[in-house]
């Protein structure tokens, strides 16, 4: 049952197979089982049955709110939920308690679903592993050593499984199905014949891994990610399940503690498509609450739709063929080229020049930034207070030096330096400027006719936990985030 | 303005300058003007009335005197009238318990985001177009980093590279009521109009070394108003300040009530000398009136110029106005020279503007804000109010000004103008200006607590006008209605038989009564003591219980003394 598809699971409940508390109880289960793999850092029992046992009564009379109502979902322990401690997986958050909702998980609650739980993350989301974290660091399932449920579901559908990434000019609908061959191949690689060595694992990918576990194990059937340079579709593909990053402005980021707010978007973690689509749907529109939200009507996604993969140009751009990217990765690359032009597509090579800016550039405007959000963390309002008390500046020095990891202050500090007035033309507005360059990429390639751009995710499948923190945070996410960086910094291209 | 002082002199400025601050303090300013050989007096006596200098001028000019030249700019915080805040639903009342109006976003809770108050931009951009600022139609908001306990977000969000107006003029009349000097007209430059958030307010509790925070006042919406530095001195800063109250305060987009904060005046002045570089400025913060404006700026210019002549260097700082001791001090300041790190804020769009009425406005931007629309909404301005008073009613600029600066006088006027248009509109306006205000004062009431009517007041002219009573007569109408006489003043009249006394022939039996009753003054004035004439006319004012037309006593008396003298 686990391993069903939200739509699969929703046509049970509604016809009466199974009641939304007995989903429920299975994916606590589940998640309880899993526990050693540091998904969740908050199982949120109580909350999750209620919603269940409301959800029974609602499939009873017959007012069934929506595709998602009684089905279990899990949400990235960086969006808002009411009176449910909201940590971002850092010490200055940890005993933070929401006084309101994120939008989306709002709208998720309004929707019907049940939230089973709040997932692990990097460190306010900044990292690409999962390992930077109070919580520790979230393990992949795959090779874990756990009985993984979804084997089944493997046999049946030959290995297969669909990634999204969305690079869409108006509501991201335009999607890149790649089918990746190879996702449990670790144990035939050299060297590497054993997964679960004493102390090591495959990393989740990040920053959001608990949540792209979480869906990949079985613990619940949808998750909210959040996603600024990768961090939803990143741990998708380490994890074999569909990442996708909405175009900016498509969903609100009310609610949402921001990492870099003019990239930030919620991301959607699923294991179809379809279910990708679904959550899409209930989740997309105009916020009030967020200015930067599109004012337009949304129109829903409908994938029912045949689509003549004859009519569609699909573009390779050259310069995400980068050093560093694995052999394995550039096969099923190609090789899921081949599947959409044996099946009609028109696949050309793009130039995409000033991808290789995107990491130095994305790191001045995370870090600029980084230092303006975080400023507000200083022990007054709420989160972590130190008991320095000998001036208002040492109780700031303290409790942010105590509050935040190595990763968080480095980024201040660097974000502060850059924004100095003598400095802000030099790093923030160039990079501002080369902002504007990595955008007209994208929109080159849309007005050359080119509806779909097809590129890998991440460079090579999930590495080692001891080989991905053999380098720091700021190289792991240089390389993890190659691929993936410039869709946001295009935003809504 | 330009500041006079002798070289010789200025030693004594320096080792003085105790004193001088003590003499200000205890005598409240009012030095003697006789002093004026000593320098430090007449520095005194410029501080009282600052413009006396202007006259001296070109006269000490020629001596070959060394003198000063004053600059001063200000930035002026004023909150929008708005029922909630700039960025948030939270309410803006004053006085209310700490902490009250405060929303999440306020607070600076993680996750929420800045929603731009679309009245607070309709305000801005009236206000822009009252002082003919050309608004931009694209501004950005930015963040502006400092570290302090009331900020709670870390940073402030204003519009630092691109404001919401620009380029803007204000016009004032510098004319101080009670001192000498002709009124003169001045104008400001307006740089910039800006959007923005204020800050909290801490509280600090230094024995039980903690400090309290309200945010009431978090978020409130603000218009900095940024002027050139083309002022010179205190007394034209604060004929400014009152200029904009009036503009700001008939479009309703600022209560201006200094007293709630709800206008904040910021001077920066520094002084130089003619034809050499700007000097050194500083700011003077925490001014809590108009008059304080004065008083404040004119306070900095005189300590900048004596350090400057005990040869001092004058050091960019921010001070606070004192108001007991009357001086500005150094400020522990929490802005004080450090980098903001401005950046765009990415949680709100760039602002966008209508600047053309457009027959068909496109889909996207139909929300904006229609600036011609609102050019259309724009009220009748002070200035133009005092043009139309001069213009149309004859009313002196002075009265004019008077009447403008307090809008009850000025909706009297009108009502009584209105009622009857055959009112005297010179006379209307002293009876307003001159006798009301008078016994309002005596009273000691506001304006606002007034028992007057317009009609009442009205009446009273009417009766002045048609002779029926004169001014004296005026005057202890208003006292009885004033004491609680609820009858219409025709009836007060009436009552107690207050009637003038025009008719020639019993003023002629007053005036031969007066003369046959006072001998003795009479031989005076006939022996060219001609000053014991106003006594006799006192006498028939006494008789007639103050009811005679005194005009005609004083003919009539003249014409009798005349025959006795020359019989």
């Amino acid at each position: 049952m686990l391993s069903l598809s939200v739509r699969q699971i929703s046509r049970k409940l509604q016809d009466g197979v199974i009641v939304p508390s007995d989903v429920c109880t299975a994916c606590l289960y589940q998640a309880e089982k899993l526990k050693k793999l540091n998904i969740f850092v908050r199982l949120t029992k109580e909350v999750a049955e209620h919603q269940a046992k409301e959800s029974d009564v609602r499939y009873t009379n017959g007012n069934v709110r929506s595709l998602l109502d009684g089905i279990p979902v899990a949400v990235k322990d960086n969006y808002c939920t009411r009176n449910i401690e909201t940590t971002c997986s850092s010490r200055m958050l940890e005993s933070f308690k929401p006084p309101y909702n994120a939008t989306v998980v709002q709208k998720l609650q309004d929707a019907g679903a049940v939230l089973l739980g709040k997932c692990n993350m990097d460190e306010f989301a900044m990292g690409s592993g999962t390992v930077d974290s109070i919580h520790g660091p979230t393990k992949n399932i795959w090779q874990s050593g756990e009985k993984y449920t979804l084997l089944r579901n493997v046999g049946e559908r030959a290995t297969s499984v669909e990634q999204v990434q969305g690079c869409n000019s108006t509501h991201g609908s335009k999607m890149v199905y790649q089918e990746l061959h190879h996702l449990s191949s670790h144990s035939n690689k050299e060297g590497s014949s054993s997964p679960s060595e004493e102390g090591d694992w495959f990393i989740a990918g990040g920053s959001s891994g608990g949540s792209a576990v979480a869906v990949a194990s079985g613990a619940v059937f949808a998750a909210l990610g959040s996603d600024t340079g990768g961090s939803t579709r990143n741990p998708a593909a380490y994890c074999g399940v569909v990442g996708l990053k909405p175009s900016y402005g498509l969903l609100s980021r009310h609610g949402l503690i921001p990492l870099v707010n003019s990239m930030d978007v919620p991301g959607i973690l699923t294991r179809t498509v379809d279910d990708a689509a679904t959550l899409l749907n209930i989740l997309a529109g105009h916020d009030l609450l967020d200015s930067t939200t599109v004012q337009d009507s949304f129109i829903p996604l409908d994938l029912s739709q045949d689509i003549d993969i004859s009519r569609i140009r699909i573009g390779i751009p050259k310069e995400y063929n980068c050093p560093g990217m694995s052999d394995e990765v550039m096969e099923t690359w190609s090789g899921v080229a081949d599947i959409l032009e044996r099946a009609g597509a028109e696949v050309v090579q793009v130039s995409m020049p000033h991808t290789p800016s995107s990491i130095a550039c994305y790191s001045v405007l995370n870090q600029c930034e980084v230092a303006s959000n975080m400023a507000r963390y200083d022990g007054i309002e709420f989160g972590l207070r130190t008991a320095e008390n000998r001036s208002t500046e040492e109780l700031y020095a303290s409790t942010r030096s105590q509050g935040f990891n190595e990763t968080v202050r480095g980024r201040i500090l660097a974000g502060n330096y850059f924004l100095l007035q003598r400095n802000y033309p030099h790093y923030f507005l160039q990079a501002l400027k080369v902002r504007r360059l990595i955008a007209q990429d994208f929109t080159h390639a849309w007005s050359s006719g080119i509806d779909v751009l097809l590129t890998p995710t991440t460079l090579t499948d999930a590495p080692r936990y001891s080989q991905f923190i053999s380098r720091d945070n700021r190289e792991q996410c240089a390389s993890q985030d190659y691929c993936t960086q410039p869709a946001n910094m295009a935003g809504n291209n | 303005m330009i500041l006079l002082y002798s070289e010789g002199k200025s030693v004594f400025t320096f080792a003085l300058p105790a004193l001088l601050i003590r003499a200000w303090t205890c005598r409240n300013f009012s030095v003697n003007n006789n002093d004026a050989k000593h320098f430090l007096s007449r520095k005194v006596k410029s501080y009282v009335s600052p413009t006396s200098t202007y006259t001296t001028e070109t006269k000490f000019k020629n001596k070959k005197q060394s003198y000063w030249k004053s600059v001063v700019g200000l930035e002026i915080h004023a909150q929008i009238t708005s029922t909630s805040k700039l960025f948030s639903q939270a309410g803006t009342e004053f006085g209310v318990p700490v902490n009250a109006n405060v929303s999440f976003f306020d607070a600076a809770i993680p996750g929420t985001l800045p929603m731009l108050n679309r009245r607070c931009v309709e305000a801005g951009v009236l206000t822009a177009l009252a002082l003919s600022c050309r608004v931009n139609p694209v501004s950005f908001f930015d963040r502006k980093h400092y570290f302090y306990s009331d900020l709670p977000a870390g940073y402030q969000i204003t519009q630092h590279r691109v404001p919401l107006a620009q380029e803007g003029v204000l016009e004032f009349h510098v004319f101080t009521p009670g001192s000498h000097h002709k009124p003169y007209s001045k104008k400001s430059c307006i740089k910039q109009l800006q959007l923005e958030q204020d800050s909290g307010k801490s509280l600090h509790d230094e024995e039980a070394c903690r400090s309290l925070v309200d945010l009431n006042r978090a978020g409130i919406p603000l218009m900095e108003l940024v002027f050139e530095p083309d002022l010179e001195d205190g007394e034209e800063a604060a004929a400014l300040v009152k200029e904009l109250m009036l503009i700001l305060q008939r479009l309703g987009t600022c209560s201006c009530k200094m007293e709630e904060g709800a206008l904040r005046v910021d001077a920066n002045v520094s002084v130089h000398h003619e034809g050499e570089p700007l000097g050194v400025r500083t700011e003077v913060k925490n001014i809590g009136s108009v008059r304080a404006v004065g008083h404040a700026i004119q306070y900095e210019i005189h300590r900048q110029v004596k350090v400057l002549e005990a040869g001092g260097v004058i050091i960019n700082e921010t001070r606070a106005w004192d108001a007991d001791s009357k001086q500005t001090v150094p400020m522990r300041d929490k802005e004080e020279k450090q980098d903001y790190r401005y950046m765009p804020e990415p949680n709100l769009p760039p602002l966008r503007v209508l600047l053309n009425d457009q027959p068909a406005v496109p889909n996207t931007y139909r929300d904006h804000i229609n600036v011609q629309c609102l050019r259309r909404k724009l009220p009748e301005l002070p200035s133009e109010t005092r043009a139309k008073l001069t213009n149309k009613y004859g009313i002196s600029p002075e009265s004019a000004a008077i009447l403008v600066n307090e809008n009850v006088l000025l909706q009297h006027f009108y009502d009584i103008m209105e009622e009857k248009k055959s009112r005297d509109p010179k006379l209307s306006t002293n009876i307003l200006i001159m006798e009301l205000l008078t016994i309002l004062n005596k009273k000691k009431l506001s304006l606002e607590a007034s028992p007057f009517p317009s009609h009442t007041l009205g009446e009273i002219v009417d009766l002045l006008q048609s002779e029926k009573i004169n001014l004296v007569t005026a005057r202890k109408i208003l006292q009885e209605i004033i004491s609680g006489n609820s009858m219409s003043p025709s009836e007060v009249v009436e009552k107690y038989e207050w009637t003038q006394i025009t008719n020639p022939s019993e003023i002629e039996k007053v005036c031969t009564a007066v003369i046959e009753q006072n001998p003795k003054l009479v031989e005076q004035f006939c022996s060219g003591k001609t000053k014991v004439f106003n006594s006799l006319v006192g006498k028939a004012a006494k008789i007639t219980e103050n009811r005679a037309n005194m005009a005609t006593v004083v003919q009539v008396l003249t014409a009798k003394l005349r025959k006795i003298q020359n019989p």
